[in-house]
Formats: structure tokens, sequence, C-alpha cells
């Protein structure tokens, strides 16, 4: 599909890049205000959905699959069991415990476990998203050919 | 008492769309209502007289929280509407191709 | 100390489907032998959990988050005799199937999709039957629901699509009224875990609000469990889907996600009131009608096994509702466990012969292309294992000694007349001997009759995975005809109906610890 005009694409390079960064940090202190990670990856993922929409498909040279996000999605996933089946070897030999130490209340590097679950959750709620999305992008591009 | 009955309102708003639109599109946007309307009450039940957003703050603490329980329950169940809602819209655009037409009263091959 | 087997059945084939979408583009047939090694992995834990827990149950607390002042505050996953049932049905049918697909899904582009999704479907399915409260039933149920939507529109054509739409709306609409339910039972109790429910909501079941949760419930998992009038969506769905997913649709997910929870919550859950029982055993009985006589005039192979199943589900929901009854009056407790042991017998049988059919049907669509009863024909010959297997599956859903279905829609009739329910007994035999009809035309036309066969001549026996796989599973069928020797009964079944009837066994280890 064809791109928006140049008002768009200037705005749309100039705010990406914050979009990106504020959906980082929602996913980072999700254990400290609320998001965590599926409204991080959201977010995320909307600041990927606003270049393709302002630039075009042609211009980012969508292909046919889009394998790149569906390993990206499912080797995050894979990374999140893992660390659940960590539990069973580690720690108190349960699954899904938290075998990281606790810290203190209200810092950045506290809770355990919690900050890794919510990088991972956010890594493939986005890589999942951009999938449904170009799936639905490359349809399209069948019908109107 | 009223906003409850004003949730299940828009629960048979949206039943009423599932049932009377032709368009594919609409039914699932009557579906999504369906589940917006259920989202609404679920987050309402967990409300206490006078409670606060239930976020820890080190330097007070003896307020009153509002219970997160009933949020979170929401928060999974908009992430599981989301893959519905993507399913049936690929669904919808692969119908389109085939029976070139989003009519629902085209398309019955099934009978019987 | 606790199980660590309970956590890995869920675990295991969830990291199966994710390994076979990363390796499964690189290396070929590799998602074929992850799918293999999860589900026997599966089965072999089945089989251990089965064998260690008997009459006891197993309750895994996730986290290891303990009781505090008594009330369970963690996610509990447990296993007892019931779920051990149902979990041997799940992984059992699920190896086969996938055995079943080593050959018949190479027809379809996207294999790779396939196998991650019915990993998935085992996990959903797994998850619901471990789970110990209701929320986890409905995460894990929706896990399940959305693989099945996409399993069932696998090979795109145009009845395919339709099928899976009206599949998808309908049982959206169903999952929104379980979660509506879910909703007023924790604004009443402040809780989510089965057994501390019960005790929260003690004897004061007759209130109005608690009547508006176990209709609420009842209606969303009827739809599930294709109980009429909630079965529209069956017999597109179950038909146009490809064979082994057809065998695992209507062979495990109605019983895993539908009557299974519908029993454990109706029984452990809520007291019985005799109202709802009543109600439950008309729906069961009307379903026995309605299936066979919309049954009899079809002429689509898949169709007519689709709403069979409409109708023997009716025999399992109607015996369980014969034991609600005589429960909740208090009278002639032994009748009632003899009920509901006929039931769970019936619904093991039902997932042998029934995914059996399923799988004949799917082999005689590969070798001759078409589903129609009237332009097939003269198969015994050409097709031995088939025809062998098929025949064993039709006369143990007719009920003809000495296979599996005599001897539970037996039980079902001693147990209905037993507890002077006349009326019932008669429309279980009635509905019999219908079916018995029904599958001679089915016999008749697909594998005698050479004459009147349009097909071709050039129709050799299926492939050898699929042969092993409906072998299997016709032993199976003969097999479990000796469940009814009291001895073996009191290791598989006993345990299970002990626990429905007496839920002071469901919920004291909860509880307890």
């Amino acid at each position: 599909m064809k791109g928006m005009t140049l008002i768009v694409k200037k705005t749309t390079q100039l705010i990406a890049g914050i979009v990106f960064l504020y959906g980082i940090y929602v996913v980072l202190h999700g254990h400290l205000t609320p998001g965590g990670g599926f409204a991080g990856g959201v977010i995320i993922a909307g600041s990927f959905i606003l270049l393709t929409l302002a630039y075009g498909s042609d211009f980012m040279k969508l292909t046919r699959e889009e394998t790149g996000t569906t390993i990206t999605e499912n080797l995050a996933i894979f990374t999140a069991l893992l660390i659940a089946l960590a539990g069973l070897i580690t720690g108190s030999r349960v699954f899904f415990s938290n075998w990281l130490p606790a810290g203190r209340v209200g810092e950045l590097i506290s809770a355990g476990v919690i900050p890794l679950y919510n990088i991972f959750i956010g890594i493939e709620v986005a890589a999942s998203i951009l999938t449904i999305f170009l799936a639905l992008i490359i349809f399209k591009e069948e019908i109107t050919k | 008492m009223t906003v409850y009955l004003l949730c299940f309102i828009l629960f048979l708003v949206g039943l009423y769309g599932i049932i009377t639109r032709r368009n594919l599109v609409k039914i699932v946007i009557s579906l999504s209502i369906m589940e917006f309307s259920v989202f609404l009450f679920l987050a309402m039940i967990g409300y206490v007289e006078g409670g606060s957003a239930p976020i820890i703050d080190p330097a007070a603490p003896d307020t009153i929280y509002v219970d997160p329980l009933p949020q979170a329950m929401v928060l999974t169940a908009i992430v599981i509407g989301l893959a519905t809602t993507a399913m049936l819209m690929s669904v919808i655009i692969r119908i389109y191709r085939k029976y070139k037409t989003l009519d629902i009263r085209e398309i019955k091959n099934l009978r019987g | 100390m606790m199980n660590p087997l309970i956590p890995l059945m869920v675990a295991v084939p969830l990291a199966g489907g994710f390994l076979i979408m990363i390796l499964g583009k690189f290396v070929r047939d590799l998602n074929k032998y992850i799918a293999t090694l999860s589900l026997l992995f599966l089965v072999a834990a089945t089989l251990v959990l089965m064998a260690g827990t008997g009459n006891k149950e197993a309750v895994y607390r996730v986290g290891g988050w303990d009781n505090i002042n008594g009330i369970p505050v963690g996610i509990y996953l447990v296993a007892d005799g019931l779920s051990a049932i149902v979990l041997c049905i799940i992984n059992i049918v699920g190896l086969l199937s996938v055995i079943y697909s080593f050959t018949y899904i190479s027809r379809y582009r996207s294999e790779n999709n396939y196998y991650a999704l019915f990993c998935l479907m085992v996990a959903g399915m797994n998850g619901v039957v471990l789970s110990g409260d209701i929320f986890n039933i409905f995460v894990f149920l929706e896990i399940a629901a959305i693989s099945s939507y996409a399993l069932v529109a696998f090979g795109v054509g145009r009845t395919e699509l339709e099928a899976t739409f009206k599949y998808q709306i309908l049982g959206g609409m169903a999952s929104l009224i379980i979660l509506f339910g879910i909703g007023f039972i924790y604004w009443r109790t402040k809780t989510l875990n089965i057994a501390d429910i019960r005790s929260v909501m003690g004897s004061e079941t007759g209130k109005p609000i608690y009547l508006l949760v176990q209709m609420l419930l009842l209606c969303g998992f009827g739809l599930k469990a294709a109980v009429i009038p909630f079965h529209a969506w069956l017999p597109d769905a179950h038909s146009s889907a490809p064979s082994p997913i057809s065998a695992m649709l209507s062979g495990v997910l109605i019983k895993a996600v539908g009557i299974y929870v519908l029993i454990r919550l109706f029984f452990n859950m809520f007291t019985i009131s005799n109202e709802t029982a009543v109600l439950i055993t008309t729906l069961g009985a009307l379903s026995m009608v309605f299936g066979v006589f919309l049954a009899i005039g079809q002429w689509d192979i898949k169709r007519l096994l689709a709403y069979h199943s409409i109708s023997q589900m009716g025999y399992v929901v109607m015996s369980a509702g014969m034991g609600m009854i005589l429960l909740s009056k208090g009278i002639k407790p032994e009748v009632a466990a003899l009920a509901i042991a006929g039931g769970l017998f019936h619904l093991i049988n039902h997932a042998a012969f029934k995914s059996l059919l399923f799988l004949n049907a799917g082999a005689i669509e590969y070798r001759t292309g078409t589903r129609d009863l009237k332009e097939m024909g003269g198969l015994a010959g050409l097709m031995p294992a088939t025809y062998s297997s098929s025949l064993v599956a039709s006369m143990s859903i007719s009920g003809i000694p000495p296979f599996n279905g005599f001897f539970s829609k037996l039980i079902i009739i001693i147990a209905a007349i037993m507890a002077k329910f006349y009326l019932l007994a008669v429309i279980a035999v009635l509905v019999s001997i219908i079916t018995l009809a029904s599958f001679l035309k089915f016999q008749r036309y697909a594998f005698y009759n050479r004459e009147a066969a349009k097909t071709g001549n050039n129709i050799r026996e299926v492939p050898f995975p699929m042969v092993l796989s409906m072998v299997i599973m016709a032993l199976f069928c003969i097999l479990l005809s000796l469940v009814a020797i009291p001895q073996i009964r009191d290791v598989v079944l006993t345990p299970a109906v002990n626990v429905l009837i007496d839920p002071q066994l469901y919920t004291s280890p909860i509880l307890g610890m």
C-alpha cells in the first residue's frame, strides 16, 4: 500500500522513537507502576505499526512471509517457560516459584523473577501483534492486486 | 445497583447486534461490545468504599486499597478477547476471498 | 512432597508447541518427532499418575504458596480419580491422532502450524482437567478453544470457513456467559478456589443469585458440551474439520471442556438441588432423542457421526442427572453410585469408539475422495483393516455384546430401572435400537453393495501410520469391556465415583493443609 503525505512522514520520524522508548519504560517498571508485559508490549508494537502505516508497505519491503516476527515471538515465550521450569531445579523446588532474591520495596532491581517475566512477555506480545498486523497487510495486498 | 444494570443493558445491546446484523464485520464488533460489558462488570465488583488505586506507597502505609484481583482477571480476559477478535478477522478475510461477499445471508453452503 | 509430574503435564506440550514453531522451518520432519515425543511423555506420565494416586488425591501448590489461616491463596493443581480418567482419554486419543496425521496432513501446506496448534490444544485440555480454581478453568478452556477454531479451518475451503465462523461466534458467546457467572461467584464469595467456594457457600445454594449462577454456568458449559438446545455448531464444525481433528474434537474436546467441568462444578462445588437435577436429566434425555432422530436421515458420513455424538453425550448427561436427583433426595445412594459409574464408563467408551469411527471416515475419504454414502460401495474387500475396525466400532456404539458399548449402556439402564425412572430406561433402549439401525445403514452403503459404487477400482488400503492407529484404537474398544469386571472397576471407576458422591474427599486435602 502507498504511504501517507509528507507531513505525516516527518511527524512519524520524530515521534516513533519516543513511543518505542516509552514502551520499554512501561515494560521495565512493571513491578512498580501499572502496566507490565502486556501493556508495554502493545505500545512497542504500536511504534512499528506507526512506521509501517506512514511509509507504506512498499517502502518497508514486506515479503510474503512473516518469519522473523514468528521466530522472535516463539523464542521469547519459550524462554519465559524455561524461567518457570527453572523453579523446579533451583531454590524451593516448586514450579513457577520466585527463585531470585527479593530486595527492597520500591527499587528498580527487586521482586525476584518478575522483571524478567515482564521483559520476555513484552517482547512476545509486541512480536505477536506485529505478526497479526503483517499477516492482515499481506492478505490485503493479494486482494487488491 | 444502577451501574450493574447498565452493564447488563450493554450486554443485551451486543447480543441484539449479533442476532440482527447482516455484515460479518458488524457481527464481530457486536461480539466485542458484549466482551466489554463483561469486563466493566468484573472491574466494578472489586470496588471498596473510599479505596484508592492498589499501588503500594511506602510513605503512607495505612491507606485502603480497592480489590486488585478482579483487575488481574480483566487484564487476562482482555488478552483472550484480542486473540479471539484477531482470529475472527483473518477468517473474515479468507471468507471474502472465497465467497466475494460479506453478507451472511449469502454464505449458506452447509444445510441440514 | 508434591508430585512434580502434575505441572509438567501442562508445561511439556506448551514447550513442544513453541519448539515446533521455532525449529520446524529449519529441519524437515522435526515437527512430527517433537509432537510424538511430547505426547508419548504425556501418556507415560498419565499412567504413572493414575497408578500413584488411587483413592487419594494429589494437590500441587504452584509457586509454593501455602494456606493462610486455612484459606487457599495460591493456584492449585489437583489430580484425583475423575481427573485421571479424563487425562487418560485426552492423551491416548491425542497420541493416536498424531500418529494418524503423519500421512493424512501431508496433503495440506504448513504442517508446522498444524502440529504446534495440536500441542497447544492438548496443553489447554490438560490444564482444564487439572485446575483447582474456576478462573484457571476459563483461561485453559480458551486456549483449547482458540486452537480448535484454527484447526477446524485448516484446509481453507468454503465449507470449513463457514463452519469455523459459526463455531467461533457461538463459542465466544458461551465463554462470555461463563465469565459472567465467574464474576457473580467472586462477588458473593470473594474467592476463586473450588473447595473454598464450597465451604463459603455452605448450604445457602437455594438463594436466587446462586440459582442465576447455576443457570449461567449450565448454559455456557452446555454449549461447549453440545447438549440440546445448544448443539447448532457441532454438525458443521465436526464434519468440516480434517479427520484427526474431528476425532479429537468429538472424542475428547466436548468431554474435557464440557461434560467434565459440568460434573465437577455441579457435584463438588454447588450443593445439589432438586430442580437443577431434574433440568439436567431432561436436557440429557432430549439430547439422546433429538440427536438420533436427526442422524438417521444423513447421507454424509461425518455429519452422521457428528449427530450421533450429540446423542451419546445425552446418555452421559442423563445418567449424571439421575445420580444428582437421587443424591438430592438422599435416598438409595448405591443406585446413584451405579448411575454415575455407568455415565463415566460410557464417557470412556464413547471416546474410544467415536474417535475410531472418525478415523475410519477419514481413511475412506482419503482413498475414495468422497464423503457421500450414495457414491461409495464395496470397500470391504478393498480396505480390510478399515472394514474390520469400523465393524468393531459400529457394534460397540450400537451396544452389541461383547464390546464395550453394551456394558456401559446396560449399567445405565439397570440404574434407571432400580431408581424407578421407567420412562428414561425405555427411552435409552429405543435410542440404542435406532442407533443400531443407523449404523447398519452406514455399514451397508459403505462396505457392501459393490454394484452401486461410482468410485474407481484403484482403491488400495491406506498407508501404514493410519492403519496402525486404527488397529490400536480397535484393540482398546475390545479391552475396555473388561472394565465391567469388579476388580478392574475398583481401580478405574470407583475413585472417581467416590469423589463425586462425597465432596469431603475433594475439599479436605485442599483446605486441611
